[in-house]
């Protein structure tokens, strides 16, 4: 037996997990409700074991991960916090988990309340007039955004802006999401700041500039200080503009998107609103918009009025459904705990801390790698392996040896517009002394990179599995098991 | 609030003095001072952790649960049963605390989960391959179509009337800012019209979208859609129930070309909507065009068997705004909630989940036209999941049911205004004959 | 980094071997080079009709899709199959191992491109 099998190869005939109890109702066979024909003829090849081999298989593989509460996790961009287990109960409540979807309204007024409050609270952290819960992920809410954006402009009539504009330094789903809504995208060029290029992007904007996508801090972690100037030439073009939440963990409390001049934004719950990132997803990506944009949000919104709340359909203008019922409401509960326990001047304390904890690290860091941009960041900074790839170690190597030393790699080679770049986000939930640990694990690795860079290299040396073929993997895709 | 914020006022102030600093403020000198707030944001005072327990309990506590109350509501989310075993995976901290898997030596874990839940996905829906998971059935449907539309170099697709309200909704939404053109073929006796099928299609159709069982319950006949869709190039994109797939025939067997569907039944509580998952599986010939996460097998420097996530040039971090799609994350949680699911059932379990619920859904179904004065709507074979017209109003029996402890079935006049008094009736494995003779009862008596 | 002496070169990367009316396209040692590992090559339908500078068809490595731009206009004739299996043989030897054949609709077109040694001092300028 292979050393981690799969649950296929430990499948044997007569074994089972499961206990249902016996039918009560007329035992009628398959061919007596169904036709033959609709019937199926093999069975599907789902694994025969017992409870016992479930429980050990799926324990194995978790031991062979990295989470959060293994140790630090400093993806940039993924604001990879610490996920609070009080949250984890409370949203496991009955109460919460047990409803269904389309019950009346009357016997779900607690899911209601919690979407209704949310709307309030997300609003007030951004300066927004109005949220939905509904988009699932952040890219999720980009899409939605734009096409609010979108039906925005139709609806005035306004149907040549086909355009939406991005910085070179954004996300992959900020152009992806633009094509999904049917936009060109342009790009916008980074001055030697990292800043959007103000002339570059009035030379870009004109009348069929719908809108202009943007992160802020931005994905070098840099404030954009001409945002004032951004929206201005955005706006007087006549388009609007769109805020990226995915770093908005450094300006809780501090600034707000609906004050900077945008008219769109979403959020990342699973960011910077602590809610686990599960492996991938189940994310949430609330849309937040002005008042004037209201009209275009998805339907359904919960509305509060004789003190019911009540899901309102009635939005002729809406841009209709994006997902089924009401978005990821189990992780829309989380994050709704976290803003109860932080208030005002934790969320405050959360940016500030997170803030700190990167210039720290960075501080620290500057010595022994390129810091593309030397100056004061936010909640992440980007450094780069450019002097290390004279030795022949790329940012790569040094992200896998960092493993070796129990830390997560940050985010490598993005944004794209820093070579051999590694994006590093600490978060405020960890402390100077890992902080320190980190930056002494890097320091170390610079050293080997000059004293021994087989050494990086070859790396991970410690990790449950080596280095991958990913070229083989995508040559001859083996992309499920087969007997 | 400074429970998850580990550093001291002292760390703080050593922390500033090594950045030559001697305040916070400094640290946001960027940001202009027109946009920095001058207040504290107006939100409620922070709770401890006692406190917050209660005040979430007390908004729990204004909500009826399906744990209180007997449920027969379905309609694209169903009250099953969730072994205890698929909690107690889930709440390992190293598969829900990670992040999607992009450093592969330290996410075999959740790499190797997911590559057996293709597997399952693979063989439930008789397709070559399926991806890691989008985020729930209906805007996986959307995908599909925008796939299709993709894959054909078409825009213009026809949906089926028996698809389900919300997942047309969704496509609608995604369809009309692409400029995807979207028909609806209506049904006849509960099913797809092929009559009207067949005068629609035409040789720019991308996709003909049908569901089976369809939001009415009713088992689609695939094979004679498949062919008709073919004949002019076209893909037929099929929506499914993951439980029925364990005793009716696999879309993938029926000529389908891309298979979407909700997997909420799987092992994810109901959640008010959410988190859910989609699921999605294709042809090899279709792999390429596939939206979303897919793990493959390799082989590590030891040449030791491993997955890596794979076929990314597909996605928006490497293509894009040429990319397949936007999406970025999967919903790997609830995916493997459905893979330990799987496992627990297998082979003989989910076909026996499928098959009592199979049974106390006719029973229910026979008892309520012979002894609750309802009568059927459309003759055709059924999952477990049926429609039939009611005596007195839809919503005035659901109010007098949850009365009685009952949440009744779905009034479907809400999305088909032709079919007044239509009630959708659920019936899960969870339903024991007393809960069903009930409702039976209390309908009834109305 | 290797360059044939007889071929034609773009600005893209891209080489052209002229037979007759018919050129024969693939990608470069330097364009190879710095895809890596190719994984995939996505090829054109054999009757395609391409304007110089179109997208025709992509390479692509494990992190990477480049897409490959026609140097000249015409037809696609011929596209290499044996690409499907092994993609791979562009990173063996990107000469040999053509993508697609094009009977050129003007072939004037050719005259726009770089001969070997110019090819040579772009790509120099490039890096």
């Amino acid at each position: 037996m292979k050393e981690r099998p799969l649950i296929f190869e430990m499948s044997k005939s007569g074994r089972k997990a499961y206990s249902l109890p016996h039918c009560d109702v007329p035992q009628l066979a398959l061919e007596e409700m169904v036709p033959r024909e609709c019937l199926r003829e093999e069975d599907a090849r789902l694994p025969e074991v017992s409870e016992v081999d479930v429980v050990r298989h799926f324990t194995r593989l978790s031991q062979l991960n990295y989470g959060v509460d293994s140790g630090f996790y400093p993806l940039g961009s993924c604001t990879m916090k610490y996920n609070p287990k009080v949250n984890e109960d409370v949203a496991a409540l009955a109460g919460f988990t047990q409803v269904h979807p389309l019950q009346p309204a009357e016997t779900v007024q607690g899911c209601l309340e919690i979407l209704y409050r949310m709307d309030r609270l997300l609003s007030e952290i951004t300066g927004m007039d109005r949220f939905s819960l509904q988009p699932a992920a952040g890219a999720h809410g980009e899409m939605t955004g734009l096409m609010i954006i979108k039906a925005y402009h139709q609806h005035r009539g306004d149907v040549k802006r086909n355009k939406i504009i991005v910085p070179d330094s954004a996300h992959g789903t900020n152009p992806a999401s633009a094509a999904m809504v049917g936009f060109d995208v342009v790009e916008v060029k980074s001055n030697d700041r990292g800043e959007v290029d103000l002339e570059a992007l009035k030379a870009v904007v004109d009348d069929t500039t719908a809108g202009l996508m943007l992160t802020n801090p931005n994905t070098l972690g840099l404030f954009e200080g001409n945002i004032l100037e951004i929206a201005n030439i955005v706006h007087k073009a006549g388009g609007l503009l769109y805020y990226d939440g995915a770093n908005m963990n450094a300006i809780l409390g501090i600034a707000r998107p609906g004050d900077m001049g945008f008219d769109v934004v979403h959020l990342n719950l699973h960011k910077t609103f602590s809610t686990p990132h599960g492996g991938g997803g189940p994310g949430s990506g609330p849309v937040g918009v002005k008042k004037e944009l209201e009209p275009f949000l998805p339907v359904p919104m919960v509305g509060f009025k004789d003190g019911r709340y009540y899901l309102d359909y009635d939005r002729p203008l809406s841009i209709g459904r994006v997902k089924s019922f009401y978005g990821n409401f189990g992780v829309v509960v989380k994050a709704y705990a976290y803003i109860m326990s932080m208030g005002a001047e934790g969320l405050k304390r959360v940016s500030e801390s997170a803030v700190l904890n990167a210039n720290y690290l960075m501080e620290r860091l500057k010595e022994h790698y390129l810091v593309p941009y030397n100056r004061r960041c936010m909640h992440e900074f980007v450094i780069s392996a450019q002097r290390q790839k004279e030795k022949g170690v790329s940012a790569l190597d040094i992200a896998k040896r960092l493993m070796d030393f129990g830390f997560h790699p940050p985010t490598m080679y993005f944004p794209l517009i820093v070579k051999e770049a590694l994006m590093i986000e600490p978060t405020e939930t960890e402390s100077k002394e890992t902080l320190d640990a980190f930056a002494d694990a890097l320091i170390e690795i610079a050293r080997e990179v000059e004293e021994q860079p087989e050494k990086v290299k070859g790396a991970p040396h410690t990790t449950p599995v080596r280095r991958l073929d990913e070229a083989k993997a995508a040559r001859n895709p083996v992309l499920r098991w087969n007997p | 609030m400074g429970r998850y914020i580990p550093n001291t006022d002292q760390d703080r102030r050593e922390m500033l003095e090594k950045l030559g600093l001697h305040s916070i403020e400094q640290l946001y000198e960027d940001i202009p001072c027109q946009v920095r707030l001058k207040d504290d944001l107006d939100l409620p005072a922070a709770l401890s952790e006692m406190e917050l327990v209660r005040h979430m309990k007390d908004i729990a506590a204004k909500n009826k649960t399906v744990d209180e109350y007997i449920c027969f509501l379905g309609a694209g989310a169903y009250d099953r049963y969730i072994p205890s075993v698929v909690k107690h995976v889930l709440v390992r901290q190293e598969f829900y605390t990670a992040y999607t898997p992009y450093q592969p030596e330290i996410s075999q874990g959740t790499l190797q989960a997911i590559f057996e839940y293709q597997t399952m996905m693979c063989e439930l829906t008789g397709m070559d391959v399926a991806n890691a998971s989008m985020y729930d059935g209906a805007s996986t449907l959307a995908e599909a179509v925008c796939m299709a539309c993709q894959a054909t170099g078409r825009e213009k697709v026809l949906i089926a009337r028996s698809v389900h309200p919300q997942s047309r909704e969704v496509v609608y939404t995604y369809s009309r800012f692409r400029g995807i053109k979207v028909h609806e073929v209506g049904y006849d006796d509960g099913m797809v019209d092929i009559q009207e099928l067949k005068r629609l299609v035409s040789d720019d159709v991308a996709a003909v979208v049908v569901q089976t069982p369809n939001f009415f319950g009713i088992i689609e006949m695939l094979g004679e859609i498949a062919e008709v869709v073919h004949h002019f190039g076209g893909l037929l994109v099929v929506s499914v129930n993951p439980v029925s797939l364990a005793v009716l025939k696999s879309p993938g067997s029926c000529g389908a070309d891309i298979v979407v569907g909700e997997g909420q039944s799987l092992g994810n509580p109901l959640n008010f909507g959410g988190p859910y998952l989609g699921f999605m599986a294709t042809t090899q010939k279709l792999m390429r065009r596939m939206p979303g996460r897919i793990v493959g097998q390799t082989v590590d420097l030891s040449g030791n068997r491993a997955f890596v996530l794979t076929l990314q040039t597909r996605e928006q971090h490497i293509r894009r705004e040429k990319a397949t799609s936007n999406i970025c994350s999967n919903q790997a949680l609830n995916a493997l909630a459905a893979t330990v699911y799987l496992s627990v059932l297998g082979r003989e379990g989910l076909k026996e989940v499928a098959l009592l619920s199979m049974r106390k859904a006719h029973y229910a179904f026979e008892k309520l036209i012979s002894e609750a004065g309802c009568s059927s709507m459309f003759p055709a074979p059924f999952f477990d999941e049926f429609l039939v017209k009611v005596p007195v109003p839809v919503e005035e029996l659901n109010r007098a049911l949850l009365d009685h402890g009952i949440i009744g079935g779905y009034a479907v006049e809400k999305d088909y205004p032709e079919l007044q008094g239509g009630w959708l009736v659920a019936v899960t494995e969870k339903r024991t004959r007393e809960e069903i003779d009930a409702l039976i009862r209390e309908v009834g008596r109305l | 980094m290797k360059v044939i002496n007889g071929l034609k070169y773009s600005k893209d990367h891209e080489w052209v071997k002229v037979e007759g009316n018919r050129a024969i396209i693939g990608i470069t040692d330097y364009a190879q080079d710095s895809l890596g590992d190719i994984v995939f090559v996505d090829l054109p339908e054999v009757g395609r009709t391409v304007k110089a500078g179109d997208a025709v068809a992509v390479v692509e490595s494990v992190k990477a899709a480049s897409d490959v731009y026609s140097p000249v206009s015409g037809t696609v004739v011929e596209v290499n199959t044996n690409l499907e299996a092994s993609p791979e043989l562009i990173n063996q030897d990107p000469y040999e191992n053509w993508i697609l054949v094009l009977e050129m609709s003007d072939p004037g077109e050719l005259d726009s491109l770089m001969d070997a040694e110019g090819y040579e001092r772009f790509c120099e300028e490039e890096a």
